[in-house]
């Protein structure tokens, strides 16, 4: 009997074992599929002048990592939109969350302010890069600035959401237990929207990214956005293509750095619970 | 004669979300003294947990007043501890971070803090689940760790809503043994809610039975029953099983009359 079971085990994980195998090969099978079917499309029938392909993105980007580009080195380019990113992420995330803790728990305060908020959040904000240009010149600020009106926003909403479920048993209990309203505020409600803030954090850094790239879109004199709009202002299809690709693997990193972040804060959690937050 | 507890004429009124009133403690008048162990019981809904968080501070009364150590109770009175109906840990706490959190809000250093944690955590029978978090404990487990939370604290007063209703029978009786025994070398008065009369007898020296929604205090009962009391043999002996008829029969009414106006509200 004991045998019979272990063995079912056994062959159990083998099934989903060879299961994730074939899912992995199939996926790798679709990447080359779509890959192979563009460069083969581009070579017999369209003009790689306008849509690229493959094998000349590839070689833009041995270029790029080599040779470097127009604007000097790749990993300078990179450096700094990093760092626009990062930096209008942190501050975008930081403002958001003290204010999103704070109005979630001032209920006057909200009401007052809340169809401001609104509207504000209905605003275009990507616009809002072109002004910043204006407002504080080429350099790395009105890059952050974009970057920290995208990341603020979403924030802010999960930030004041968590902050207004917080379960009012816990509060009464914290207080009856001697909690003032700041170990209220730092003991209770903080920790309690930590998850609807780490939600939201996620999809921000890619917020952050797209900031700081339209940014530099819009006027710059380093940096990933300035590399795509010269690689479009001289038709280069390729060196756009090579731009976005580059973009995409920085934000799968922050992704995962911010995945582990995630686990570490919410390790309390059951992990059914935990799993399902990441999963959303 | 000063009271510990003192409820005067107090009535509690919600507003309920159709706009309109609804009554749900109705002139109450109950004196508690230190040392002294009160059950209150009453049928489902008619305002026991109303009645604990006027004492609590955490509702202000209607009408009437509520004082608490001699002193008009306005936000939370010193000493007061609150076991609460449902769930209050912090599930991103340990057990025994949970049961510092207290003396650490009262400003103890934190080496106090987890030095008289521990020593409650293992006087409810947890030593060893210190550093599990709240999900990994059983229903049972959760409800010790809110006992040695509120007991940390070394309240004079101690408020229990229901604490041992969602317990198994076995488990319940382990528990009410403990509660007697941490509570017999304190002089701490307790108000103990709970629907099970059973319960009331075996813990109380005084049960105050209330009335069908709007509650109001409708009889008082003396329990002479020796101390200590072992709860389990206690509910064989032929003086508790005359004061549950006694009571019984009081309270029988009233559940009767809720059940009757549950029905008519569903219908
Ligand atoms: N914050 C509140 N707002 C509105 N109504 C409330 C509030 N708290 C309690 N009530 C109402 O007051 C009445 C009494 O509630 P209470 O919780 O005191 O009952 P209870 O005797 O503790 O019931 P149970 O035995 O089921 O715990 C109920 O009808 C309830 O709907
Ligand atoms: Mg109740």
């Amino acid at each position: 009997m004991l045998r019979d079971s272990r063995r079912t085990g056994r062959s159990a994980v083998a099934v989903r074992r060879r299961h994730k195998t074939l899912v992995y090969a199939l996926r790798l099978l679709l990447l080359v599929l779509i890959l192979g079917g563009w460069e083969l499309s581009v070579s017999l029938w369209l003009d790689p002048f306008f849509y690229s392909k493959p094998s000349l993105i590839w070689d833009k980007l041995v270029i790029w990592f080599t040779d470097g580009t127009a604007q000097g080195s790749i990993w300078a380019q990179i450096g700094v939109t990093l760092q626009e990113a990062a930096l209008g992420f942190i501050l975008g995330s930081l403002v958001g969350v003290v204010l999103g803790i704070l109005l979630g728990r001032a209920r006057l305060l909200a009401e007052v302010v809340s169809p401001y908020i609104q509207a504000l959040n209905a605003v275009p904000r990507i616009v809002l890069a072109a002004l910043f240009v204006i407002w504080f010149g080429l350099g790395m600020e009105s890059k952050i600035a974009t970057a920290f009106v995208l990341v603020f926003f979403p924030v802010f909403f999960n930030a004041f959401q968590g902050a207004r479920e917080v379960d009012r048993n816990l509060v009464n209990n914290a207080r009856i237990l001697g909690a003032g309203r700041a170990q209220v505020l730092w003991s209770i409600v903080v920790p309690s929207s930590t998850s609807w803030i780490l939600a939201s954090l996620h999809t921000a850094f890619g917020f952050a990214l797209i900031g700081a790239i339209v940014g530099e879109y819009t006027g710059a004199t380093r940096g990933l956005g300035l590399l795509i709009s010269t690689a479009q202002g001289s038709f280069d299809a390729a060196g756009i293509y090579a731009g976005m690709l580059i973009t995409t693997v920085l934000a799968l990193l922050a992704e995962v750095v911010l995945g582990l972040a995630e686990r570490r804060l919410l390790r309390w959690r059951p992990p059914a619970q935990a799993s399902f937050v990441a999963a959303i | 004669m000063s009271y510990l507890v003192d409820i005067d004429h107090a009535t509690k009124r919600f507003l309920t979300s159709a706009g309109t009133a609804h009554t749900a403690v109705q002139d109450i008048t109950l004196q508690v003294t230190a040392g002294e162990f009160v059950a209150v019981v009453g049928p489902t809904g008619c305002g026991k947990s109303t009645t604990l968080s006027l004492v609590s501070g955490l509702e202000p009364p209607s009408e009437g007043s509520v004082s608490v150590n001699g002193q008009p109770v306005r936000g939370i009175p010193a000493g007061v501890g609150y076991m609460f109906q449902a769930d209050a840990m912090l599930p991103w706490r340990t057990v025994l971070a949970n049961v510092a959190s207290g003396p650490l809000w009262q400003g103890k250093p934190k080496e106090q803090a987890d030095a008289l944690a521990r020593d409650w955590v293992a006087r409810v029978g947890l030593a060893g689940f210190e550093d599990y978090y709240m999900h990994q404990l059983s229903g049972g487990m959760r409800k010790r760790v809110a006992l040695a939370q509120t007991l940390v604290n070394e309240p004079s007063i101690l408020l229990m809503d229901e604490p041992f209703s969602a317990l198994d029978v076995q488990t319940r009786a382990l528990m009410q043994n403990e509660l007697l025994d941490l509570w017999s070398g304190t002089s701490a008065a307790v108000i103990f809610v709970t629907h099970d009369l059973e319960e009331a007898i075996t813990l109380a020296d005084r049960v105050v039975v209330m009335t069908a929604s709007p509650a109001r205090i409708k009889d008082t009962f003396e329990v002479h029953l020796e101390r200590p009391r072992n709860v389990e043999e206690i509910r064989m002996t032929p003086e508790f099983i005359a004061i549950y008829r006694e009571v019984w029969s009081s309270l029988s009414d009233e559940v009767a009359i809720a059940r009757k106006t549950g029905a008519s509200r569903v219908a």
